[in-house]
C-alpha cells in the first residue's frame, strides 16, 4: 500500500501512445505520436528556483577561478579518460537535479591521447602541467595514435601542402567530432534494449568477410562494450539507465550520460547535442499533467541541464584557441523547426531551453540554435526576438530550407552542418584555401611566403598585366590538383580516425548503416572572387620579385565587388564554389561518404590570412580573409541587404554543409528607439504621454 | 530620352526611415546647410553616380523579399529632381511598391504646386523634417526660411497625405521648451499626422566632416541622450494635446 502511494508521487502512470518505436529503434516516430505543440506565449515560464541560483553562482565561482588560474581550473595527467574513468563528481550534490562531470571534478579536463598523445602533452605543458610519463610511453610505444597513423602515411606533398596552410585546420591530432550521437535512445529504450539491437546487428553481418563486412563488425563489437560502460556510468552516479527513463528527471539524466559518455572519450572540435528539446517535453508535459512536477521544477530540471553542458571542457593547446578565438565546444542543441506534417515542433521545452539564457545570464555554450521557419508559431518568433535582443546568444538556422534534405529529426553539428540524428555522421574535413590556390595559380605551384615549389610545377603566368582568361585556366587546373590532395588527405585522416580513435559510444547511438557525409571546406571565397573581378574588370599589374615570382599586385581602376548584390562578381563566386565542388566529387572518398562542401570560417579566417600572401584584388599579406561566405571587409557598399543577396546566390546543393555570412549591426540601426510615438491618435487618445508604441 | 538621378548611394537594408524595413535611396545634392546635418558628402550638386529609374528598380528588385516595407527617398534633397523623383515613384507605385519621401519641404512652392501634386499622386507617405519652428532660428540653423517648410505641412493636411513629422532635437537649437511648445501647437493644427519622430542629435558624422574637409560647426555641443529626447517629445506631445482638448470643449 505504501509502496503504491511513493511510487505514485515518483512516476507517472500513463503510458506514451504506442507505434512503429515500439518495435524499432524509430525516436521521431515516437516524438511524432506523443508531443504537444505549442503555439502559446512565454507567460507560462517560471524564474530559477532558490536551488538553482546557489548552484549557479557556485558555478560562476568556479567559472572565475579558472579565469584567475590562467584558462584551466586542473587537468588530468594520470588517468586517460574513458566512459568510467572517473569516479563520480559534482559541484553540490544535494542541489544538483542532473548529475555528471567529465572527471571527478567540474572543469577538470580530461586526458584524451587517442587523437595524438602530442597534443595531449602540449595541451598540459602550456598550461604548466605534465603528463604522466608512463602513459606518454604507453601511448608512443605501445598503443598507437590517430595522429601517428595520419603522419606514417602522408606523402611528402600532403605535408608541404598541410605547412604551407593551402590546406589547413585538419582534424589530425585530435578528435574530429561533428558526429552527433542520438542521445535520446538512452532515455527512450534504455541501455539493454539498444544493446539488444546492437546484438542483432552484428548477427545480421555474418557470411562474406569482406574487408568493410570486417571493419563494421569490429565497430560493432567496440559499439555494444561502449554501451555496456554506459550502464557503469551511470552506476557510478547511482542510476540504472539499462532500462528506460521513467518520468522527465531520469529521461534528462539518461539522455546527458549517453552524451557524456561521448564527451568522455572525444574531443572533437564540435561535439553538439542533437535535437533534444521537443523529445524531452514529452516527458515533461507526462509529468506536469499528472502532478508529478510542477513548472518550476521542470525549469529547474531545464536549467541545471544546460549548466552540465556550459561546464563541457576539452584540453586544447593555445594555438587551437588562437584559431578559434577562444575555447570553443559547440555543443550546439537545435530548437524548434517545422515537422513534415505542417505542425510546428515547437514545444514548452523550447521556450524553456531559451529561457535558460534569462534564468542562468548569456553564454556562448551550449550553441542554442532554433531551426527558423516562416511558418513557427508567432509567440514563439516573439520569445526568439526578445531572447536575441536580450542576450545576443541565440543562432538561427532555415529550417524549411534544410527540412527538404533531412526531414524534420535533424540537428546541426557545429555551427552549420546539418544532418539526420542517428541516421547520418560526418567526416569532418576543415578546408582549402582557395585564395592562396590562386597564387600558386599564378606563380606556377610556388608559395609566395617560404618560395618553395608546394603545387606542381605547371606554367607560371608571364607578362606584365595579369589576363582573366589566362589566369582563370591556370587557376582551375590548380584547383583541380588542390581538389585532389585535398580529398586524398581526407581519406587518411578518417580511415586513421576510424582505426585509432573510433567514435564507438557515439556510433552505438547509430542505426548500422549510416549515411556518411564527407565534408569539405573552402576559406576564401569572396577574396579569390574580387581578386577574379579585378582581373577582369580592372587592370592589375604583377610584381615580380628578384626570382620573377609574383609577390604583388597594383590594381589600377574599380571593379565590382562581391557583396553588392552585384551578378558581374556574384557570378564568379557562383562558380567558384561550382567548380570547385565538382572537382571534389571526381574523387573517391572514404567509405563512399557523400562529398560536401562548407563556406564557413568563422574565426580562422584571421590566421588563414597571416598565411596567405598578397592577392590581387589589392589585400595585402596578413589582412584577414573574410569570415565564410562574407564580402571582404568593408567592400559591401550598399548595406547588409545587398551583401546577403551576394551570399543567397551561391548554391546550396554545391554547398550542402553549410554557408555563412557573418554580420553585425549597432543596435539603432535595426530600428525605432522608445522615443518614436509610432500612433500619434492612438497616443493622444489614451490621454498619456509616456506609455510607448513602437 | 530616359531621365537620370543623380545618386548619392542606396541602402538596403532602411529601419529607421518610415515604415518597415525598406530600401533607402539618397539623392545627391542640397539647398539647406543645416548645422547639425549627418549626410554633408551629400550636399553638393555635383554628379556623384547617375542612374535610371529603372536602374534602381532593378536593384531594389534584386532585394525585395527583405525590404518589405517599400522604398524611402531621402538625400540631400529630393525635390531638387522633382521630375526624377515623380518618375521613379510612379514606377514604384505601377509594381505595388510602398513610397515614402523624406524631405525638408523647403523648395515647396505655395504658388505653383502642379509638380508638387503630381508627386503626391505616387507618394504613400511624407517624413516631413521639420528644423525649427521659429523662423529666425531656422534661418540660422539652415540657412533658409521656414515659410515655405510650415505651408508645404499645412498643404500635405488639407490633401490628406499621411506624414510623420521628424524633428531633431539640439541643445540650445531646438531643446527650448517655448520652441517645442510652439511646434506642438502647430503640429496640432495639421489633420494628417500618422507619427511623431523624435531624433537626439548625435554627432556620430564628425569623420565624414573631416573626410571633406570641411569645420564641423557644432563641435562644442553635446550628443542628446535619451531621456533629454523623451522629454522633449513630451513636451510636444502635450502641447498637440492642449489644442485638441481646448478644441473638444468648445
Amino acid at each position: 500500500m505504501l509502496n503504491t502511494l511513493v511510487e505514485k508521487k515518483l512516476y507517472p502512470q500513463s503510458e506514451f501512445v504506442k507505434g512503429k518505436w515500439c518495435e524499432e529503434i524509430n525516436v521521431r516516430d515516437f516524438i511524432q505520436k506523443n508531443y504537444t505543440p505549442y503555439e502559446g506565449d512565454a507567460s507560462f515560464l517560471e524564474g530559477p528556483t532558490k536551488a538553482t541560483e546557489k548552484l549557479w553562482s557556485e558555478c560562476l565561482e568556479l567559472l572565475k577561478e579558472e579565469q584567475d588560474n590562467g584558462g584551466v581550473l586542473d587537468m588530468d595527467t594520470k588517468i586517460v579518460s574513458s566512459i568510467t574513468s572517473h569516479k563520480a563528481g559534482y559541484i553540490d550534490k544535494d542541489l544538483e537535479t542532473i548529475v555528471g562531470f567529465q572527471t571527478d571534478e567540474p572543469l577538470k579536463r580530461s586526458m584524451q591521447p587517442f587523437g595524438g598523445i602530442r597534443m595531449a602533452e602540449t595541451a598540459c605543458k602550456s598550461y604548466g602541467y605534465e603528463v604522466d610519463p608512463e602513459i606518454s610511453e604507453i601511448f608512443t610505444k605501445y598503443r598507437k595514435t590517430h595522429n601517428q597513423g595520419v603522419f606514417d602515411v602522408y606523402t611528402p606533398e600532403m605535408k608541404a601542402a598541410r605547412h604551407s596552410a593551402i590546406i589547413t585546420g585538419l582534424p589530425d591530432a585530435y578528435g574530429r567530432g561533428r558526429i552527433i550521437g542520438d542521445y535520446r535512445r538512452v532515455a527512450l529504450y534504455g541501455i539493454d534494449r539498444l544493446i539488444e539491437d546492437k546484438q542483432n546487428q552484428f548477427k545480421s553481418l555474418e557470411g562474406e568477410m569482406t574487408p568493410d563486412r570486417i571493419q563494421l563488425r569490429e565497430e560493432i563489437a567496440e559499439q555494444i562494450k561502449a554501451l555496456k560502460e554506459m550502464i557503469e556510468l551511470g552506476e557510478i552516479y547511482g542510476f540504472d539507465i539499462s532500462k528506460p527513463a521513467r518520468n522527465a528527471q531520469e529521461a534528462i539524466q539518461w539522455l546527458y550520460f549517453g552524451y557524456l559518455a561521448a564527451i568522455k572519450e572525444q574531443n572533437g572540435a564540435a561535439m553538439s547535442i542533437g535535437r533534444t528539446s521537443t523529445f524531452l517535453d514529452i516527458y515533461i508535459e507526462r509529468d506536469l499533467k499528472e502532478g508529478i512536477i510542477t513548472e518550476a521544477e521542470a525549469q529547474e530540471m531545464i536549467d541545471h541541464f544546460i549548466m552540465k553542458l556550459r561546464f563541457v571542457k576539452f584540453a586544447r593547446t593555445p594555438e587551437y584557441n588562437a584559431l578559434f578565438s577562444g575555447d570553443p565546444t559547440w555543443v550546439t542543441e537545435s530548437i524548434g523547426g517545422m515537422g513534415v506534417d505542417g505542425r510546428t515542433l515547437v514545444t514548452k521545452n523550447s521556450f524553456r531551453y531559451l529561457h535558460t539564457l534569462e534564468n542562468l545570464g548569456t553564454a556562448p555554450e551550449p550553441n542554442m540554435t532554433v531551426l527558423w521557419s516562416k511558418n513557427l508559431p508567432h509567440n514563439f518568433k516573439k520569445y526568439c526576438a526578445h531572447i536575441s535582443i536580450n542576450t545576443s546568444s541565440v543562432q538561427y538556422e532555415n529550417d524549411d530550407l534544410m527540412r527538404q534534405t533531412h526531414g524534420d529529426d535533424y540537428a546541426i553539428a557545429c555551427c552549420v552542418s546539418s544532418m539526420v540524428v542517428g541516421k547520418e555522421m560526418q567526416f569532418f574535413g576543415a578546408r582549402a584555401n582557395l585564395a592562396k590556390c590562386l597564387l600558386y595559380a599564378i606563380n606556377g605551384g610556388i608559395d609566395e611566403i617560404s618560395k618553395q615549389q608546394v603545387g606542381p610545377k605547371y606554367r607560371p603566368v608571364e607578362g606584365e598585366y595579369l589576363d582573366y582568361d589566362d589566369v582563370m585556366s591556370k587557376y582551375e587546373d590548380m584547383m583541380e590538383w588542390l581538389a585532389g590532395l585535398y580529398v586524398n588527405t581526407l581519406n587518411i585522416i578518417h580511415y586513421m580516425h576510424d582505426k585509432y580513435c573510433y567514435e564507438r559510444s557515439q556510433m552505438a547511438l547509430h542505426d548500422r548503416d549510416v549515411k556518411r557525409y564527407f565534408a569539405t571546406g573552402i576559406a576564401g571565397l569572396s577574396v579569390v572572387a574580387d581578386s577574379l573581378s579585378a582581373i577582369k574588370y580592372a587592370k592589375v599589374r604583377a610584381i615580380r620579385d628578384e626570382n620573377g615570382i609574383v609577390v604583388d599586385y597594383d590594381v589600377e581602376g574599380d571593379f565590382p565587388k562581391y557583396g553588392n548584390n552585384d551578378d558581374r562578381v556574384d557570378s564568379i563566386a557562383v562558380n567558384l564554389v561550382r567548380s570547385f565542388m565538382s572537382k571534389i566529387r571526381k574523387h573517391y572518398t572514404y567509405r563512399n561518404s557523400i562529398p560536401t562542401l562548407s563556406i564557413l570560417t568563422i574565426t580562422s579566417n584571421v590566421v588563414y590570412g597571416k598565411k596567405t600572401g598578397n592577392t590581387p584584388d589589392g589585400r595585402k599579406q596578413g589582412v584577414p580573409l573574410a569570415p565564410g561566405a562574407n564580402p571582404m571587409h568593408g567592400r559591401d557598399e550598399n548595406g547588409a541587404v545587398a551583401s546577403l543577396a551576394s551570399v543567397a546566390k551561391l548554391p546550396f546543393e554545391d554547398a550542402q554543409d553549410g554557408i555563412s555570412n557573418t554580420f553585425s549591426i549597432i543596435p539603432n540601426a535595426l530600428g525605432k528607439s522608445e522615443i518614436f510615438v509610432g500612433d500619434l491618435n492612438i497616443e493622444l487618445d489614451t490621454g498619456c504621454s509616456s506609455c510607448n508604441i513602437k | 530620352m530616359e531621365k537620370l538621378g543623380n545618386i548619392h548611394s542606396i541602402e538596403s537594408l532602411g529601419t529607421v526611415d518610415g515604415p518597415g524595413v525598406r530600401f533607402v535611396i539618397f539623392f545627391q545634392g542640397c539647398p539647406m546647410r543645416c548645422l547639425y546635418c549627418h549626410n554633408p558628402d551629400s550636399w553638393s550638386n555635383k554628379i556623384n553616380q547617375k542612374m535610371s529609374a529603372d536602374e534602381i528598380i532593378s536593384k531594389y528588385l534584386g532585394v525585395k523579399e527583405f525590404a518589405k516595407g517599400g522604398v524611402t527617398v531621402t538625400g540631400g534633397e529630393p525635390l531638387l529632381q522633382i521630375d526624377f523623383l515623380t518618375e521613379l515613384f510612379k514606377k514604384f507605385k505601377s509594381i505595388g511598391v510602398h513610397t515614402a519621401l523624406d524631405t525638408s519641404g523647403c523648395l515647396f512652392n505655395p504658388e505653383n504646386t502642379e509638380k508638387m501634386d503630381t508627386l503626391l499622386r505616387y507618394t504613400d507617405i511624407v517624413l516631413l523634417d521639420i528644423k525649427h519652428i521659429d523662423d529666425n532660428e531656422h534661418k540660422k540653423l539652415t540657412g533658409l526660411s521656414n515659410k515655405n517648410i510650415l505651408q508645404f505641412a499645412k498643404y500635405l493636411s488639407d490633401k490628406n497625405i499621411p506624414v510623420w513629422i521628424r524633428h531633431v532635437v539640439v541643445k540650445n537649437i531646438t531643446n527650448n521648451k517655448e520652441y517645442l511648445e510652439k511646434l506642438g501647437k502647430f503640429i496640432a493644427e495639421l489633420n494628417n499626422v500618422k507619427a511623431l519622430d523624435v531624433l537626439p542629435y548625435h554627432n556620430m558624422a564628425i569623420p565624414k566632416y573631416k573626410k571633406l574637409n570641411i569645420d564641423y560647426p557644432l563641435k562644442d555641443t553635446p550628443r542628446t541622450t535619451t531621456e533629454e529626447a523623451i522629454k522633449a517629445r513630451d513636451i510636444i506631445l502635450n502641447a498637440i494635446k492642449e489644442i485638441k482638448n481646448e478644441r473638444k470643449t468648445i
